[in-house]
């Protein structure tokens, strides 16, 4: 990146001042979550865990403990990320490599649903939910969830699959494989930069949606950290903004964890490359 | 184990690629299948080992009709132009995996992959990812987990295009070795003459989906059916002269030059077109039938060297001599043609 004719300080410099708003605020957002601030004064003076006691109290009655929650947004996402990936990987062999019938139809169609703005759906998506009896339920909100991604998730396995030689198939064939050994034990492990990226970024995305779960699942044991947050800010009758903070740092952390350790399978996906 | 192919036909879509091909290989023969790009080879091998299917025709190995068997229950171990080799796995466990497959046990695999490791000279390797080895070292991988269930046939697809010269001379006779010492009937599919010569004991010659000829390398490199075969063979390649039959004799086009017939063959009517075949060893300053020309284009090549020699009509013929024959560019020079060796081809490019 840095060659020799090329100064880069000057870049830096512009870069750091153009983000310095942002840092700023998630420094305060932070420092907020732990510290009193006198009223009327700009720097915090007192150190405190208060606004951090939603982890070991008792939640008043009538709301949920966050650990609860904590766990439903686990469950949440991570069933949405088996289901979907699960859906995607066959799905996209499929339409990559088998002959299918209507095979173009099937194209058009992902690419068009993927474009689509699905909160359009919601609606009908709630009165079906209701009909089937799996409003406010975490199954339900699991279901739409998954479904809603899997048409980015299909293209993207898609074009992993196209980049598998073809012969590496046709020589397992040949070496006395079945059509599944050889996609389960030579096809799938050549596309596992994708399904690492693709399993990320739709945790991340479950993790991070608002919508569906406050539509569909917004009270009770279904709630998610993120119905949770809202919840707090506008059910209070004097809201606890500190704590407020609290939450949201508790519910962004794991997600800034997952993008640091994973921030490379993540860029796969835009290289759709083998190399991994 | 004998490969028969019987009135092959193979289309994709609207395009008939193969038509009515037919085809027989010998127990424990090494056959080329040999034509320019596109003409179908690697249909044809596909076709063999199963991965493609046949659109009408027979397929037989031995005495047992494969023509519906799929690829994984003809044993039959392929070779790929790219190797094909499973990137994820180390080289121990691409040639295991055939054996894997058929959930053999453990010490028996064990025994199976050191004794073929050592067959392709490949012992050291075994725990390399493919990546981490030269295009030599690949193709001996592909070989091995390519024999290590013993097939009765093996199929190579330009098993050598992606090597460089060298290594290609050796994998050669590499590759012919193995074949003589596991006894296996093989086909080799190659866009290269000198491959084809070489390594097998038959070349099929294929043009546009058809075998043009079928033969030994010397017979078919004396004797071709064509000049389209004699063109094919041969390098330097062979010279061909136009001209039409005047009083039973060849006379060059645009030119009042003449040159005897070879005996023994037919003279199409007088006036009719023919061609001469004349390839570079048979023009020899030597010889007794002298043509005149001028060199147009010298080119060393080590211990040879190789002429163009232009003639009066503008028509080229190519001699290659022993090093330090010295003549120039531009030289007027005055070489002949060895009468019996020049081959001769009627209008239809067949050979009279
Ligand atoms: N899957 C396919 N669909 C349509 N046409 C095909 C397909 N495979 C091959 N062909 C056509 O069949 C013809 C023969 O192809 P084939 O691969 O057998 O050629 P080849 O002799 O192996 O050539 P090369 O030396 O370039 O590999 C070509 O014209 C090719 O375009
Ligand atoms: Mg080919």
């Amino acid at each position: 990146m840095t060659s020799s004719n090329f100064r880069s300080w000057p870049l830096y410099l512009i870069l750091t001042v153009i983000s310095m708003p942002l840092v700023i605020m998630y420094v305060y957002l932070f420092v907020d979550t732990v510290t009193d601030t006198t009223a009327g004064s700009l720097i915090p003076d007192r150190f405190t865990l208060h606004h951090w006691r939603f982890l070991w109290e008792e939640p008043e009655t009538g709301r949920v403990s966050i650990w609860t929650v904590t766990l439903n947004t686990f469950i949440f996402a991570t069933c949405t990320t088996l289901i979907n990936v699960s859906a995607s990987v066959t799905a996209g062999y499929a339409l990559s490599r088998l002959n299918l019938p209507f095979k173009r139809f099937f194209l058009g169609g992902i690419l068009t649903l993927h474009a689509f703005p699905t909160i359009t759906l919601i609606i009908s998506i709630f009165l079906i939910l209701q009909m089937i009896g799996l409003y406010n339920t975490l199954i339900g909100v699991i279901l739409v969830k998954a479904a809603l991604e899997l048409p980015l998730g299909i293209w993207i396995m898609k074009g992993f699959f196209d980049n598998v030689p073809w012969e590496i198939e046709m020589a397992g064939l040949q070496d006395g494989a079945s059509r599944f050994t050889v996609w389960w034990k030579l096809v799938l492990p050549q596309v596992q930069p994708g399904v690492a990226a693709l399993s990320v970024f739709v945790f991340l995305s479950a993790w991070s949606e608002f919508i569906l779960p406050q539509v569909l699942a917004p009270s009770g044991s279904a709630q998610v950290l993120s119905t949770y947050l809202s919840n707090l800010i506008f059910d209070d009758m004097k809201p606890d903004f500190n704590m407020f903070k609290s939450v949201g740092v508790f519910y962004a952390l794991p997600v800034i964890i997952i993008y640091l350790i994973f921030n490379k399978q993540l860029m796969n996906i835009y290289g759709g490359g083998t190399k991994g | 184990m004998r490969i028969s192919i019987e009135n092959f036909t193979k289309s994709f879509g609207d395009t008939t690629v193969i038509e009515d091909m037919s085809l027989e290989i010998g127990d424990g023969e090494m056959l080329a299948l040999l034509g320019p790009s596109g003409c179908g080879k690697s249909t044809t091998l596909f076709a063999i080992c199963g991965i493609h299917r046949m659109n009408a025709g027979r397929l037989m190995f031995g005495d047992t009709d494969v023509t519906e068997v799929s690829s994984q229950k003809r044993n039959v171990g392929v070779v790929f132009q790219n190797y094909a080799l499973y990137p994820h796995m180390n080289v121990y466990e691409n040639i295991a995996f055939p054996l894997k497959v058929r959930k053999e046990s453990k010490a028996e695999v064990d025994r199976k992959v050191q004794e073929i490791a050592g067959l392709v000279h490949i012992g050291e390797l075994l725990q390399r990812r493919p990546m981490q080895l030269s295009g030599g070292q690949q193709q001996r991988v592909a070989l091995a987990r390519a024999l290590i269930r013993k097939p009765d046939i093996l199929l190579l697809d330009e098993p050598l295009a992606n090597l460089d010269a060298k290594l290609r001379l050796e994998m050669r006779s590499e590759i012919r070795r193995i074949q003589l010492a596991t006894g296996i009937t093989a086909v080799l599919v190659t866009h290269d003459q000198v491959e084809a010569m070489s390594m097998c004991d038959r070349i099929a010659l294929m043009d546009k989906g058809q075998i043009v000829q079928l033969s030994t390398p010397k017979d078919m490199y004396e004797n071709p059916s064509s000049d389209f075969v004699a063109g094919f063979l041969g390098n330097p390649p062979i010279a061909f002269l136009d001209g039409t039959v005047a009083d039973g004799e060849f006379r060059l086009a645009n030119s009042q030059v003449t040159l005897p017939v070879p005996s023994g063959i037919e003279i199409p009517g007088e006036g009719a077109p023919m061609r001469f075949g004349v390839r570079p060893e048979f023009f020899q300053p030597g010889n007794p039938l002298k043509v005149p020309g001028k060199v147009s284009f010298v080119e060393t090549q080590g211990r040879e060297e190789l002429y163009d020699v232009m003639l009066e009509n503008g028509a080229v013929l190519r001699s290659i001599q022993s090093q330090n024959a010295g003549f120039r560019l531009g030289q007027e020079v005055s070489w002949g043609i060895e009468q019996d060796r020049v081959l001769a081809f009627g209008p239809d490019g067949n050979r009279l």
